[in-house]
Formats: structure tokens, C-alpha cells, sequence
């Protein structure tokens, strides 16, 4: 068990220290405070609210999420086949699912890295008025675990291809879907030729109703379960196609 | 027990409806070197990935040291080091850290991997590009780190996808040297399409083409079984006139006697016979008559060359 921890643990750190290998990280960590907080203020309207809370930046994390988090995890594995060190990393002796998870994790920690740099915007807010600390704590571990269904989305999407720009666009694609699974523009599509209870699974699926519930400060075992199910889910048809696809 | 470090047998791997191995069976001990010949897509590369653990095979078995690789993927893999075609690495990380990375996933502990480190850098000659980003350095370079990274745990089986690909001259002999220094221990599989190389390095050749294996022997036995048996060449110091060659021709009772030039004093009389094979004590006694000076008596040489286009030329002919 020890063994099985530490070399996943291996590939994390060699995975995670790679974003900071490359001017990647640091143009990601610019371009997500950029765009957070520039979504805060101006199409959030942060101060003419005159609210002491974080509505105005949690709320457009779904949709920074939908195209930044496929930019950090589309190279997770086309790369890997690009390159052709899917061959040398397959005939080590550790396990697909050691991989597939080593990787995920690298890539959920560093945009953990990213919500953390955030963190003079609680200040700001605390300073300014006085605002439920404790729905802010909820919606940055709700929107870390959005970001990591996101991201174990874009991961398993990645093993399909040797193109990271194909990697991006099916996972921003798949994402949306996922996004908009609760409204009629995905629902309307379903609804006329499956049962009922397609119609419910999918409408339960979507990522922003899930989330908008946790920025009402309302974190239920049922939201809990589904980041997590779903980053579970997702990892699992990662390891999958890994074992499939990796000769292609 | 087998005291086969590799022992594979009845491999077969088809893509679709395309067969790229097809029954094949390979064993190789401890102090081989094994060379794997073919032409471009014979499945070289297919059936090194199948040793390694990279791809399953469809059908047949592979025993690592005694482990079945398919029960016991994790257990076997230990065993092998592995370059693949290409010598992919992660070309952001420095030499050093890439290095290290396949150490400690080797299960390295910390001592050990520093020694081993050490030695690589030493044996390998990777000194100077110790803390060089891995994209910066030349193929020859490249090609080294993916040795060093196949070695670094001290592996008792070497599985080498063309290791010399793309090399200048210098870089595969060197390449070839290191496989020969490294060789007593350990069991290794070299693929290759340049003959030269199995020549050089290897105590066995197996040859296939279209997933098939068409020989395994040693590369002297190839040479035996090739050899044309059918042509005596005897290469003499003399000069050898218009003369001297009708004498030579009309003394010697076989078929077809030719007599080329062979440098500025010598040349060679080839003595063919397409109903038996030449006696070459016969030859030799009828060729004294004429006082010439025999250097060299043989049975015409061919090349591992020039089997292997035989034998590949055979097989596509079936």
C-alpha cells in the first residue's frame, strides 16, 4: 500500500512540478486572476452591489472553469501519446489507475494553487463589510470540486486524442453540455424522444444548478456526492481508455 | 524452472485484420544478445512491445525470469529495462531530474539512486548535459538518456528498440560498445534493420518478417547454413595471362571456372558446378600443376546481408 502510494505520488510531483517547467503555469495563474477578478468587477458588479459577499466572483466559475480547466488537463495524456512516453510509462511497474490518478491529482492541486492566489478577494470583502465566512469557505471547496469534475472530465477526454487542441475543444464542448444539462436548451433536446427519467438523470447532472446551490452556503451530502462520483466516474473511463488506446 | 530469463512463446498480435505477430516463440538467457532483424514492419516493434508489457498478446505466453508477465505485470516489469523506438523522454525535464524521475518509479531507494545516478552519468558518458533541459541535446545524446533511463535500475533484461537509429558513425560504435560492456549479465533483445550491428554485438540472430519468424540461430551458424557451397574461391598471388587462364581453365574438370582480378598482383579462380559440388583437394592438386600460389582456399562467404535478403526475399515470395 505504501509502494502504491508513493509512486503515485511519484507521478504527481513529477506532473505537478512540469507546470512550472514552462511558462504554463504562470501564464494560467495570470489569465485566471485576470479573469476572475475582471469578471468580479466588472460583469459582476462587485462594489455597486454594495453586498459584503463573494456572489459576484463564485458565479462565473463555471464558465472560467469551462475553458480554463481544459487548457491545464488537455495535455494530460495527448501529450503523453504525442510523444510516445505513454510506452515508457505503461511498461513501468505501476498501474494504469496509479497513473490516471497521479496525474488528476497534479493537475486538481495546481488549480488549487489558483483559488489560493485568490485569496486577497476574501480578504477585500472582509475588510469592506461583514460577510458569511462560512459560505465563502463552502463555495471555494464547492468550486474546487467543480473544478476537479471539470478537470477529470478534460483528463479522461484527453486519452482519446495525440492532439491537445482537439483534447481542449471536445472537453470545453463536453463541459458546456454538462453546464447546461439542467436548462431547456440541453433538456428540450432529450425530452422529445427519451423516458422521463433520462430527462431527470440529465437535468441532475448540471454542474451550475449543483453550484449554485453551494453559493447559497448549502453544501448537501447529495452536490458531495456527485463532484465526487462524477470525478470518480470519469477517472475510471480514463484508466480504461488509457489501457485502449495507448497503441493507437 | 526455466533458466531462461525470457521465455515467449506462441506470440501472436493481429490490429484489426492486419496479423503483425504471429507465432512466434523467443527465448533468451542470461549473457545473450539477441539481435531482432527484419525488414520495416516485420513486427519488430510489436513483439518488444508485447516483452515489455506495453501491448497484450492476443494469444501466447510470456514468462520474465520465470514470472507470467499477464499474471503478474507489476512483479515482471521489475525485471526489464526498456528503451522504445525513438527514445521518447520528457523533453522539458533536465537529464538529471528525468533520471531520477525512473529511479525512484524503479523503486530506487534513496541511496541506491543517487549511486546509480553516479554511474550512469560516468558510464554513459552524460556528464556534461547532467542539468541540460533534455529538448536541448542532440539525438545522439537523446538516444543515451533513454539508455541510461533503460539501465538505471540495474535491470536483468534489456529490451532495446533500435538503439543506434539515426547515430552518426562514431555514436554506434560507441552504442555498440556499451551494449557489449553491459552484455555479461544480462539478457538482451536489440532490434535492428542494419546487419552490421548483429554482426558486432550479437551472440544470436532471429530473423522475421510479416510477424513470422524465419530463423534464430547464431550468426556463424547462419553464415554455415547460408554459405554457398556450390562455389570454391581460390585467390592465388600470381598474375594470371590470357595464357595461364586457358591452362587453368582446361585443367580444372568442373563446369564454370572463372578468374577475376583481385588487386594488383593477386586474383581469385571461382570453381562452380551446377551437377556436384566441387572437391577442393581435387582443385588444389590440378591448380599446382601450374606452380601458382594459393593464399586463400574457401567455399564462397555471404554475408548476414545477404541472407537476410534471402531469407525475407523467400518468405515474400510464399
Amino acid at each position: 500500500m505504501n509502494d502504491y502510494l508513493n509512486k503515485t505520488y511519484i507521478i504527481l510531483d513529477r506532473e505537478l512540478k512540469g507546470y512550472f517547467r514552462t511558462p504554463l503555469a504562470s501564464i494560467f495563474l495570470l489569465v485566471f486572476l485576470a479573469l476572475s477578478s475582471g469578471m468580479t468587477f466588472f460583469l459582476g458588479r462587485f462594489f455597486e452591489r454594495d453586498q459584503a459577499d463573494l456572489t459576484a466572483f463564485f458565479s462565473w466559475h463555471p464558465w472560467l472553469f469551462l475553458v480554463l480547466m481544459p487548457a491545464i488537463g488537455m495535455r494530460l495524456w495527448a501529450e503523453e501519446r504525442r510523444s510516445g512516453t505513454i510506452e515508457l510509462l505503461i511498461t513501468l511497474p505501476v498501474t494504469n489507475t496509479q497513473l490516471v490518478v497521479g496525474k488528476f491529482l497534479a493537475s486538481w492541486i495546481f488549480t488549487l494553487t489558483a483559488l489560493f492566489l485568490t485569496m486577497p478577494i476574501w480578504i477585500t470583502v472582509n475588510y469592506l463589510g461583514e460577510p458569511d465566512n462560512h459560505v465563502i469557505l463552502i463555495s471555494y471547496v464547492g468550486s474546487w470540486l467543480m473544478a476537479g469534475a471539470f478537470l477529470a472530465l478534460t483528463s479522461c477526454l484527453s486519452a482519446l486524442t495525440k492532439n491537445q487542441v482537439i483534447a481542449f475543444i471536445i472537453s470545453s464542448i463536453s463541459g458546456f453540455v454538462l453546464i447546461m444539462a439542467g436548462f431547456n436548451l440541453v433538456l428540450s433536446a432529450v425530452r422529445s424522444w427519451s423516458p422521463n427519467w433520462i430527462t431527470e438523470t440529465i437535468s441532475s447532472m448540471s454542474f451550475l444548478s449543483h453550484f449554485s446551490r453551494i453559493q447559497m452556503g448549502v453544501f448537501d451530502l447529495s452536490t458531495l456526492v456527485f463532484f465526487i462520483s462524477m470525478i470518480i466516474l470519469c477517472l475510471w473511463v480514463n484508466v480504461q481508455l488509457v489501457q485502449v488506446k495507448k497503441a493507437d | 524452472m526455466s533458466d531462461k530469463l525470457i521465455n515467449a512463446t506462441n506470440l501472436k498480435k493481429s490490429f484489426d485484420q492486419f496479423i503483425a505477430v504471429d507465432n512466434i516463440d523467443l527465448s533468451v538467457s542470461r549473457g545473450e544478445v539477441v539481435g531482432f532483424l527484419g525488414p520495416n514492419g516485420a513486427g519488430k516493434s510489436t513483439t518488444m512491445k508485447m516483452l515489455t508489457g506495453f501491448l497484450e498478446p492476443d494469444n501466447g505466453e510470456i514468462f520474465i525470469n520465470n514470472i507470467n508477465l499477464k499474471s503478474d505485470p507489476l512483479k515482471a516489469k521489475e525485471y526489464i529495462g526498456y528503451l522504445p523506438e525513438g527514445a521518447p523522454s520528457y523533453s522539458d525535464m533536465i537529464v538529471a531530474d528525468f533520471l531520477s524521475f525512473i529511479g525512484k518509479m524503479r523503486g530506487l531507494s534513496y541511496n541506491s539512486l543517487s549511486n546509480r545516478l553516479e554511474e550512469m552519468a560516468n558510464q554513459i558518458n552524460l556528464k556534461e548535459m547532467w542539468n541540460r533541459p533534455i529538448e536541448t541535446l542532440s539525438k545522439g545524446f537523446k538516444r543515451r538518456v533513454g539508455i541510461a533511463q533503460a539501465l538505471i535500475h540495474d535491470p536483468d533484461i534489456l529490451i532495446l528498440d533500435e538503439p543506434t537509429d539515426g547515430l552518426d558513425p562514431n555514436q554506434k560504435h560507441e552504442m555498440r560498445n556499451l551494449i557489449k560492456r553491459i552484455s555479461t549479465n544480462k539478457a538482451i533483445v536489440i532490434s535492428t534493420h542494419i546487419l552490421e550491428e548483429v554482426e558486432a554485438v550479437c551472440s544470436r540472430a532471429v530473423i522475421i518478417a510479416d510477424g513470422k519468424l524465419l530463423a534464430n540461430d547464431t550468426p556463424k551458424n547462419l553464415e554455415n547454413k547460408f554459405l554457398n557451397k556450390n562455389t570454391l574461391s581460390i585467390k592465388v598471388s600470381n598474375k594470371i595471362n590470357n595464357v595461364v587462364s586457358k591452362d587453368i581453365k582446361s585443367l580444372i574438370k568442373y563446369n564454370d571456372v572463372k578468374i577475376q582480378k583481385t588487386d594488383m598482383s593477386g586474383h581469385t579462380i571461382f570453381v562452380s558446378d551446377n551437377k556436384k559440388v566441387p572437391n577442393l583437394n581435387t582443385v588444389l592438386k590440378q591448380i599446382n600443376k601450374l606452380k601458382l600460389d594459393v593464399i586463400e582456399a574457401n567455399f564462397q562467404k555471404v554475408s548476414l546481408e545477404e541472407i537476410f535478403r534471402k531469407i525475407t526475399s523467400d518468405n515474400n515470395s510464399k
